[in-house]
């Protein structure tokens, strides 16, 4: 059977993504976008700028806020907060795996014999 | 098609009312969500309480679940004869049939049910394990996926999916990667979901991973740390003789640059040799004679430290 392949099309958190393209990947509405936009969940690239637009990688955390929103019923000030502590822990975990690797591991012994 | 009891899942009684069943949803959902949880089947147990809450949650499923009648969990069975008519539930097989599929469908069941406007299909995310070396070099992945897909009648089937796709030299672990319209079908006209790949490191051997930076320990002989030495060092794209300064602490790092993953558009991470002092635990006579004459003479004292911390101890109480 021939397997078709396909395309990874982004992979890259330095792409801008217009309200509506957020809209479409995140699968929240343009209005609880520019909601979550003035709780400080996320932050456009320029916030004088008339149509705002932001980093791809924030697609994530919408996305996620979707979830929460769609499964818990949070609204925009309990989503503000869920998320802000996700990300505390997120950020506590990436520090943790920084320590960790950084903790070498006991050589073994019969490896200290050859 | 499986019964699933849904009334035991959520862990209310058949005739529980609709608040109850949303406290008991609630609860569960806060244990084992999968953005909140790190219990261990944290996103399948959330599934499955998600399904149940989905079907009891609305009148008319619960009475069509509920008509199903009473099975163990797990049992095959078939819906009565006249209950696909009732339900409005067409007319179709029931082999291969998920119970979460077949009320995603029925009347009442959401945007999705027939007749209703064009819907975005899903989105999915499935985790991709790779090794080391795969990351650093990039490499193909053959996925073999079930995907849910509605039919004509706006009916949820499973429909399996092969396809290979190609992961970019240099993702890093917990990396997600998205491959548009790979996700669920879209239903009249939607536009199909996206599929998001969760990259997932293999532990190495040597190699720690942090970010795009590598981490291996480089143990030392005793005397290696004190006079210096050079030492060869495994990376990812062969070896490389590393100079160890004289007089080297365990602990300390030792950079050799652009020995890590490479990252996106240029460059790349760097690899870190963590020093460590190891003891022999087996010696020969003589070398325990070497290590004992350097005892006699050495004025080394690695506690130093200690006698000045004593010191200002006793001075202050």
């Amino acid at each position: 059977m021939k397997v078709e392949l396909t395309e990874i099309s982004w992979r890259d958190a330095q792409q801008v993504l217009s309200l509506a393209q957020l809209a479409e990947l995140s699968g929240l509405r343009e209005t609880e976008l520019r909601e979550l936009v003035d709780c400080g969940v996320i932050d456009p690239i320029d916030r004088d700028a008339g149509e705002p637009s932001f980093r791809a990688d924030c697609i994530f955390t919408m996305q996620t806020a979707r979830r929460l929103h769609k499964d818990f019923e949070l609204d925009a000030h309990g989503l503000t907060l869920a998320l802000a502590l996700l990300n505390r822990i997120q950020d506590l975990e990436t520090q943790l795996s920084e320590l960790r690797v950084q903790q070498p591991r006991r050589p073994r012994k019969k490896f200290l014999e050859e | 098609m499986k019964y699933k009891d849904y009334y035991g899942i959520l862990g209310v009684a058949q005739n529980a009312n609709v608040a109850d069943i949303k406290k008991a949803y609630r609860k569960l959902a806060h244990k084992y969500h999968p953005d909140v949880s790190k219990e261990a089947n944290a996103e399948q147990k959330f599934k499955e309480v998600a399904e149940a809450y989905e079907t009891l949650k609305n009148p008319e499923k619960r009475a069509a679940y509920d008509q199903l009648g009473k099975h163990r969990p797990g049992e095959e069975f078939r819906p009565p004869p006249d209950w696909q008519q009732q339900h409005g539930a067409g007319s179709f097989s029931f082999e291969d049939f998920d119970l979460s599929d077949l009320f995603a469908g029925l009347r009442g069941g959401g945007a999705r049910s027939r007749g209703r406007g064009s819907m975005a299909g899903e989105d999915y995310e499935v985790p991709v394990h790779l090794t080391l070396e795969d990351a650093f070099r990039g490499s193909e992945v053959e996925l073999n996926l079930s995907m849910p897909e509605y039919n004509d009648q706006g009916l949820l089937r499973r429909v399996p999916q092969v396809f290979k796709t190609r992961i970019p030299k240099g993702v890093i672990d917990g990396q997600r990667l998205r491959v548009p319209g790979k996700g669920g079908k879209g239903f009249n006209g939607g536009r199909n979901g996206d599929l998001y790949l969760t990259i997932a490191l293999h532990p190495h051997a040597l190699f720690r991973v942090n970010g795009h930076d590598l981490y291996i320990d480089l143990p030392l002989a005793p005397w290696e740390a004190v006079l210096g030495t050079s030492v060869d060092v495994p990376t990812l794209s062969g070896a490389v003789r590393l100079k160890v300064p004289p007089g080297i602490q365990a602990g300390q790092k030792l950079r050799i640059a652009k020995r890590g993953l490479p990252k996106p558009h240029a460059g790349e991470g760097d690899l870190f040799a963590l020093v460590q002092i190891a003891a022999p635990h087996v010696i020969s006579e003589r070398e325990r004679a070497l290590y004992q004459q350097l005892a006699n003479i050495s004025k080394f004292n690695p506690r130093g430290n200690f006698r000045q911390e004593s010191r200002n101890e006793s001075r202050t109480h």
